[in-house]
C-alpha cells in the first residue's frame, strides 16, 4: 500500500468514526441540556417543592410548580394502558409462536406492527372523535376528555412491542422442553402455561417494562385524548378515570405550545419534567436491557 | 378428556382473539376516519391553505413544509447513520468500545421523542440559533431522533453481506475502504434504503418533538426555504382535532388523517417493493 493511500484509509476510518461518536455526543448533549436548565430551575423552586407539591399552574397566578398532578395522570394511563397490552400482547405472542402456521404469523405479525406504526397523533384522534363518543353510552358521566379513552389507545398503540419481544422470547425455548412435557402426558395449554411461559418469563417481563416505559413517554395521543387539566387524580377511584387529567408529556406540550418566554420559571419548568420523564423511561429502559440479557444467556 | 379438549380449544381462541382484537379495532376506527374523509378529500383540499371556513381549508402549505423537511432529513441522516453502521460493522468488530456504543444508541432509541424536542430547543433554537419553528430546526431534530434507528437497520443490512465477497476483494488486493465501497456498500444498499425509508415514514408522523421546537399550528403560504417556518401535516391534525366547529374534528381532520396515512403507506410499500426487487437481482 503506498503512502498517499494509507492516508486515504485512515482518513475515512477517522470520518466514520466520528459519525458514531456523534451518538455520544446526542446523548450527552441531551443530559447536558436537561440538567443545566433544570438546575436553573431548581434554583428557584426547590426540589422538594417540585417532587411533593400538589398543584401544578406554571403559567397562571399564583404559579405553583408540584409535579405529583402530572406523576398521578401519567401514572393513570401508564396503568390503564398496561391493563390492555399485556394481556392482549403476551396472548398474542402466545398465538404466533404457538399456534400459528408460517402463512398465519406471515399476515398476522406484519398487520399487528401496523399498530404501532400509526402516528400517536391519529391515536388521539381516534380517542376524542370515536371512542369517546362511543364509551360515552356505556358510562354516561364520561367527559369529552378523560383518561379512559386515552389509557384504551395507548394500549392498543403498545400491544405489538410487548407480542414481539415476549413472541421472540418464546421462541427461543428450546423444542425439548415441550417435548418433555408432552411426553409426561401434558395437552398444549399446559405445556405452554407451565413449561414455555415461565422459560420464557425474563424476556416477558422485559417486554412489559418497555412497553411501559412507551406509554409513560406517549405524547400526544394523552394529549388530545385525556386533556390538559392538571389534577391530583385517584387511581383507585373509577370516577377519576371518567375526568379529564393531564400527564407530564401533556404539560409539556402545553407549555410548548404557550408563548412562555426563556427566561421564565414556566419555560425552565418544561426542562425539570422532561428531565424527570428521562430518568423515569431510562431507568425501565435499563432494567429491561438486564432482564432481557438474563434469559438470552440461558439459551445460549 | 373430552373437558379437557373443550378447554384446549377455549385457550387457543383466546389466544387468537387478542390477536386480531387490536387490529379489528384499528380497522374499524380507519374505515370510520376514511368514510368521513372522503367527502373532503379533493382538489380544493389538496391544494388550498388551511381556513377559518372549513369548505375552503386545505394542507397545501403543510404538505410542502413535510416533504421538504422530509428530504432534509433524508440528507442529515443517511450519511450519518450509515458512516456510523460502517464505522461498528467493519471497524469496531466486536470490542469492548463497540459494545458500550451499541448500548447507548438502544438507549437513545428509547428516549421518548418529546425528549429530543427538548435537545433540538435547546441545541438547536436556543444555541445555535436556527430560527424556532423552521424547517431546518425541526429536519435536524428529527434527523437526530431517527438516528439511532437508521444505525441499526444500516448495521442489519451490512452484516447480512457474506464474509466471502470481502475475503474475495481483499484477496484481490482491494484496500479496506475499496472493499467497502465497491462490495459491501452495493449489496447492502437495498436493506439500508429499506430501513432509512420506514424510519423516514416514521417521523413523517412525529408531532411531539416538533411541538417543543416551536413548529407553527396553521402557516397559510407554503414555506419557500428551509429557514421559513412550516406546519407539520399532523401539527396541522392536531390543530383540527381542537378547534370548536364540527366539520373540523369530523371532517378536515380525518381528511387530513388519510392523506397522511396514505403518504406513509406508499412510502412502506416503496420500501417493500425496493427489498424484494434488490433481492432478487442479488441472490438469484
Amino acid at each position: 500500500m503506498n503512502s498517499s493511500k494509507k492516508v486515504t484509509e485512515s482518513l475515512i476510518k477517522t470520518v466514520l468514526l466520528i459519525c458514531t461518536l456523534l451518538t455520544v455526543f446526542v446523548t450527552f448533549s441531551i443530559i447536558y441540556i436537561l440538567l443545566s436548565e433544570s438546575a436553573t430551575f431548581f434554583l428557584s423552586v426547590s426540589p422538594v417543592e417540585f417532587f411533593t407539591g400538589m398543584k401544578w399552574t406554571p403559567t397562571i397566578k399564583p404559579y405553583a410548580y408540584g409535579v405529583l398532578p402530572l406523576v398521578s395522570g401519567t401514572l393513570m394511563i401508564t396503568i390503564g394502558s398496561a391493563l390492555i397490552a399485556i394481556p392482549a400482547g403476551l396472548l398474542s405472542a402466545i398465538y404466533l409462536s404457538e399456534y400459528a402456521s408460517e402463512r398465519v404469523r406471515n399476515i398476522l405479525k406484519p398487520m399487528l406492527e401496523i399498530l404501532a406504526g400509526v402516528p400517536t397523533v391519529v391515536y388521539g384522534f381516534f380517542a376524542f372523535a370515536y371512542i369517546t363518543p362511543f364509551l360515552k353510552n356505556l358510562v354516561p358521566d364520561l367527559q369529552a376528555y378523560n383518561a379512559l379513552s386515552a389509557s384504551i389507545v395507548v394500549g392498543i398503540m403498545i400491544i405489538p412491542i410487548v407480542a414481539s419481544i415476549s413472541e421472540d422470547a418464546i421462541r427461543a425455548v428450546p423444542r425439548s422442553l415441550r417435548e418433555a412435557g408432552y411426553a409426561l402426558g401434558a395437552r398444549k395449554p399446559r405445556v405452554i402455561l407451565t413449561i414455555v411461559i415461565p422459560s420464557a418469563l425474563s424476556g416477558i417481563i422485559a417486554s412489559f417494562i418497555l412497553g411501559i416505559s412507551r406509554a409513560i413517554g406517549e405524547t400526544m395521543a394523552v394529549t388530545i385524548a385525556a386533556g390538559r387539566t392538571p389534577r391530583l387524580a385517584n387511581i383507585l377511584n373509577p370516577a377519576d378515570w371518567t375526568k379529564s387529567i393531564e400527564t407530564m408529556t401533556a404539560a409539556m406540550v402545553e407549555l410548548g405550545l404557550s408563548d412562555v418566554s426563556g427566561h421564565s420559571l414556566a419555560y425552565k419548568s418544561l426542562f425539570a419534567i422532561g428531565f424527570t420523564l428521562f430518568l423515569m423511561t431510562l431507568a425501565l429502559n435499563t432494567v429491561s436491557y438486564f432482564v432481557k440479557m438474563k434469559y438470552r444467556e440461558v439459551y445460549r | 378428556m373430552k373437558g379437557d379438549g373443550w378447554k384446549e380449544k377455549m385457550f387457543m381462541a383466546l389466544t387468537l382473539v387478542a390477536t386480531l382484537a387490536g387490529i379489528t379495532i384499528l380497522s374499524a376506527l380507519l374505515a370510520l376516519t376514511f368514510y368521513e374523509a372522503v367527502n373532503w378529500i379533493d382538489v380544493q383540499f389538496l391544494t388550498s391553505p388551511p381556513s377559518r371556513f372549513p369548505d375552503r381549508a386545505g394542507i397545501y402549505p403543510s404538505i410542502v413544509g413535510t416533504i421538504m423537511s422530509m428530504i432534509l432529513v433524508g440528507v442529515f441522516s443517511v450519511p450519518l447513520g450509515v458512516g456510523a453502521a460502517i464505522y461498528l460493522e467493519e471497524y469496531g468488530r466486536r470490542s469492548r468500545f463497540k459494545q458500550i456504543l451499541e448500548i447507548n444508541i438502544s438507549n437513545l432509541a428509547a428516549v421518548p421523542s418529546i425528549v429530543y424536542g427538548l435537545l433540538g430547543l435547546g441545541l438547536f433554537v436556543s444555541t445555535l440559533h436556527i430560527g424556532a419553528g423552521s424547517i431546518l430546526a425541526g429536519s435536524l431534530t428529527l434527523s437526530l431522533l431517527i438516528l439511532p434507528t437508521v444505525i441499526v437497520s444500516s448495521q442489519e443490512a451490512i452484516r447480512a453481506v457474506p464474509d466471502s465477497l470481502r475475503e474475495a476483494s481483499i484477496g484481490l488486493g482491494a484496500s479496506k475502504w475499496q472493499t467497502i465501497r465497491n462490495v459491501v456498500l452495493p449489496s447492502s444498499i437495498p436493506g439500508i434504503l429499506t430501513g432509512v425509508i420506514l424510519s423516514l415514514s416514521r417521523a413523517i408522523g412525529e408531532t411531539a418533538p416538533l411541538i417543543m421546537i416551536g413548529a407553527a399550528t396553521t402557516i397559510f403560504t407554503a414555506p419557500k426555504s428551509i429557514f421559513s417556518t412550516y406546519s407539520p401535516l399532523p401539527m396541522q391534525i392536531f390543530m383540527w382535532t381542537d378547534m370548536p366547529k364540527e366539520e373540523f374534528l369530523h371532517g378536515l381532520a380525518p381528511a387530513a388523517i388519510i392523506v397522511l396515512l396514505a403518504i406513509m403507506l406508499s412510502m412502506n410499500a416503496l420500501a417493500i417493493y425496493l427489498r424484494n426487487h434488490y433481492r432478487k437481482k442479488l441472490w438469484g
